[in-house]
């Protein structure tokens, strides 16, 4: 908890000073809008944080989600294929995308970024080439699946804010949230998948299947990735083969980095993940509340993460320093 | 660790009295003091008024127990740290070292323990990095080829500029690391644990490019823990004890005995604690086994419990894979191995495991530990799935309990059980490997190294604690290069050269020089079978 007061932090402070600098804000619809952005990106940041903890990389995520997300509408409307059958299929390909990955980095030992980059390539071109590169829907059938992505649980009128709708997507986001918080801190395997990412070598001598660890954090990732798929494609319901989901690995990345997921591995905490991803979405609302130019959007972006990122490290040092001194001091004292 | 026959020694003696200049024409002042140094690290006090002279032409030893604060006063040196307070003087002028840069200006310059070396870079290239003499603005490439021939030869080392440093030997990597000292005219010279991984052809190289360089008027600080080499090599010893002085030896006082009873502060009569016992039954057994490093020769022994066998050798025997095939990191090419009496497929680590056998490696921060976590994951690392509840979820309290009985049973100095193991000394740190696979209750255990780098005190405790498990009936199994370990610990001893087993040594038949004979290929025809 105390490594994430950083990344807490800077978003409090986005959100209390856009909260002060524009009023509309606060209203009711946009901050259901902005909660149902942000559990999206949640969702796909924990799923790639688990391949992170092994000090891994999954760039495929935005191009699994194109893929995914174009492929369910395609079977369920275009093809008339059941809802069981529909979904049945994108799950077993997330998984199968998900083995393949971790078997050609445990088994040939090709290196994560090549293997998912290629996955990047090869999941954009395959959905574009599947549906003729239209663009795929849902044309106002399955309202029911859809509430799982743009449904909404009234809570009342909370005073400041409005009639206040918590949007579903954020339960699905916090459920997932805990399993994986139970899974990496209080499971054996959340300790392995630890222990391996930190000394792949000692964890094998100390008995861990690391191989199989590592096929299960890829199987994971790529799961979830399809599960956000299906999620984002309900969501916006008109799903471009070309570019849906692009650059979302890099969100989930970002997500998974800003809170406190090392990419040297073996380091990370579910709820960092979750406040990382919240970031994201929180920072283009602001930069359209404010009026800044949205032209400017991603650099603001950056420009806001690198800022947060090296105050994070700053503070971090001079804590450190604080702590050496004080200790030495002790030392010649004593 | 190489083992090394004595009679190097003696040749090396012969050779350093023949190369020594004479001493008459020294200087007044010398040329490196330390006058009361200080340095403090979190928690810790490293350096605490020491004082350190090293004379022209002269090799000093300086030795201690990890954590005496060797390395503190050498990072000192070099430039890496600096003194909280305190003076270095060169020639008697005082001076300020506070970059590697400076070190280098003052002729001070730092071999480390683990080299630092561009391996994917060119021998010249490693010599002159930083510091590349520049002909319009490129890189003089003649130039350096020149230099680095000059200054190869001056190390002895007859390798062309242009080999990538990855080609060579350890050994030859080292005495590039030298020759890159001796190009930026260092008078002072310091080697930290400079044979630590050398073979035993490779240490006598470097030890005549010590000599050679003394009797050139280059100083050396060398730092060791192998007494053996130390006796023979220094002019004069310095012992450090938990960042102080302990006292100084001459070349006439330097014994074994009295660097052990300086460094540990007490005496040390009772080193190895082996009693003979009677084994019982046979635990492990292999059979013609073969080993992917070395698939010409076929492996056989056995050892029964309550037993400590030995493996002696030289660097490149094949000792580590062995144990690395026992345990199943590298699967055996052919053979059996048997436990209790069972013969039992070893595939990897899981396996071993399962069978009862546990591995204590070579290297602990590679594969013994991981480094940036708690004492407590750590023991509890090769437990986890034996102990967990439901579902796999974390048996807790047990890892804590057991965390917990193993810090008092090894007697691991760690504040608390949640202390990150990379913060602990190298002794207690081979304790948490320890504590690790003794919390599975193995029946065979297999050490590979198990005192390399740690300090006597903890040496000693490691040897007890062998003693107390193959009394309570364990099987151990351990590979050592120290020739005083074998000697001192084992019931038998398998002696390996080149891949086989030349030669199986009971109690009563062991000596220095006949583990030596077969670790360099004398085979005994009557004990190997």
């Amino acid at each position: 908890m105390k490594k994430n007061l950083g990344i807490l932090g800077l978003f409090l402070v986005v959100f209390i000073a856009t909260a002060f600098a524009n009023p509309d804000f606060v209203n009711a619809y946009n901050l259901e809008n902005l909660i149902r952005r942000a559990s999206l990106y949640g969702i796909i940041g924990i799923g790639v944080s688990l391949v992170i903890i092994t000090s891994g990389i999954d760039l495929s995520i935005g191009s699994m989600i194109g893929l995914v997300g174009t492929m369910l509408p395609y079977l369920l409307i275009e093809h008339g294929a059941s809802l069981f059958t529909g979904l049945l299929a994108v799950v077993v390909l997330s998984a199968c995308i998900g083995l393949i990955h971790g078997l050609l980095i445990t088994r040939l030992k090709l290196q994560p970024f090549v293997v998912t980059l290629c996955g990047l390539l090869i999941y954009r071109g395959s959905a574009r080439w599947m549906t003729g590169d239209s663009v795929q829907g849902f044309k106002g059938s399955y309202d029911s699946l859809r509430y799982l992505a743009i449904g909404k649980i009234p809570l009342g009128n909370i005073p400041g804010i409005g009639e206040f709708n918590l949007p579903v997507p954020f339960l699905l986001m916090i459920g997932l949230a805990i399993v994986a918080a139970i899974f990496l801190n209080k499971t054996i395997y959340g300790r392995y998948l630890l222990a391996l990412g930190r000394n792949e070598q000692a964890a094998r001598y100390s008995g861990i299947n690391t191989d199989r660890m590592v096929v299960l954090a890829y199987m994971l990732c790529s799961l979830v990735a399809g599960f956000g798929g299906i999620l984002f494609a309900l969501d916006s319901n008109s799903i471009q083969p070309d570019n849906f989901g692009s650059f979302y690995e890099l969100y989930a990345i970002a997500a998974a980095v800003l809170g406190g997921c090392s990419l040297r591995g073996g380091q990370g905490s579910i709820f960092g993940v979750v406040i990382g991803a919240a970031i994201l979405p929180l920072l283009r609302n602001s930069i359209n509340l404010l009026g800044m130019p949205t032209t400017l959007e991603f650099a603001i972006i950056g420009v806001v993460i690198l800022a947060g990122v090296i105050v994070d490290e700053v503070v971090k040092r001079m804590a450190a320093k604080r702590r050496a001194a004080l200790a030495a001091r002790q030392a010649l004292g004593g | 660790m190489p083992d090394r026959p004595q009679n190097t020694f003696c040749i090396l003696h012969q050779l350093r009295n023949r190369l020594r200049p004479s001493m008459t024409d020294s200087p007044q002042h010398p040329l490196l003091e330390v006058r009361d140094v200080t340095k403090g690290f979190p928690g810790v006090i490293a350096l605490s008024r020491v004082n350190l002279t090293l004379g022209h032409s002269e090799v000093l030893a300086l030795i201690g127990e990890n954590g005496a604060g060797k390395s503190t006063l050498m990072k000192i040196l070099a430039g890496v740290q600096e003194p909280d307070s305190g003076q270095l003087l060169i020639d008697g002028n005082p001076v300020r070292i506070d970059s590697v840069q400076s070190a280098f200006d003052h002729g001070v310059a730092l071999i480390h323990q683990e080299l630092n070396l561009s391996d994917n870079l060119d021998v010249g290239a490693n010599i002159f990095l930083g510091r590349e003499p520049k002909k319009n603005g490129l890189i003089d490439k003649a130039k350096i080829r020149e230099d680095s021939r000059d200054l190869l030869a001056r190390v002895g080392l007859n390798v062309s500029p242009d080999t990538i440093v990855e080609r060579l030997p350890i050994g030859q990597q080292q005495l590039v690391e030298i020759a890159r000292a001796l190009s930026v005219n260092a008078r002072v010279l310091i080697m930290d644990e400079p044979t630590s991984s050398l073979s035993a052809h490779e240490a006598e190289t470097l030890f005549k490019v010590v000599n050679d360089l003394r009797s050139k008027g280059v100083s050396i600080i060398y730092i060791s823990h192998r007494l053996s080499e130390v006796r023979e090599l220094a002019d004069r010893v310095t012992v450090f004890r938990d960042g102080e002085n302990a006292g100084d030896l001459g070349r006439d006082e330097i014994s074994h005995d009295r660097m052990v009873q300086l460094m540990v502060g007490r005496d040390v009569s009772q080193f190895y604690v082996r009693k003979p016992h009677s084994p019982g039954e046979v635990v492990l057994e292999v059979k013609d086994l073969v080993t992917p490093a070395n698939p010409g020769h076929k492996l056989n022994f056995a050892i029964r419990a309550g037993e400590i066998v030995g493996v002696a050798g030289l660097v490149g025997a094949g000792r580590t894979e062995t144990l690395q095939v026992l345990f199943g990191v590298e699967p055996a090419v052919a053979g059996t191995i048997e436990v209790s009496g069972k013969t039992i497929q070893i595939k990897s680590p899981i396996d071993a495991i399962q069978a009862g056998l546990a591995l204590v490696p070579e290297d602990r921060k590679l594969q013994g530990l991981v480094l940036e976590m708690a004492v407590r994951t750590n023991v509890g690392l090769a437990g986890l799935k034996r102990n967990q509840k439901k579902l796999g979820f974390l048996n807790s309290p047990q890892e804590g309990a057991c965390t917990t009985e193993m810090i008092s049973k090894l007697r691991i100095k760690t504040p608390n059980e949640q202390q990150v193991v990379q913060y602990l000394s190298g002794g207690n740190q081979q304790k948490v490997v320890l504590g690790k696979w003794l919390s599975l209750n193995p029946k065979v255990l297999l050490l590979d190294e198990p005192t390399r780098g740690i300090d006597v005190g903890a040496k000693q405790e490691i040897y007890r604690l062998m003693e107390e498990l193959a009394e309570q009936g364990m099987a151990i199994l351990f590979v050592s290069s120290e020739m005083e370990e074998i000697l001192g610990m084992s019931d038998h001893t398998l002696v390996m050269h080149e891949g086989r087993i030349t030669g199986k040594l009971s109690r009563e038949e062991i000596s220095e020089e006949a583990v030596m004979q077969l670790a360099t290929g004398n085979v005994r025809e009557e004990s190997v079978a």
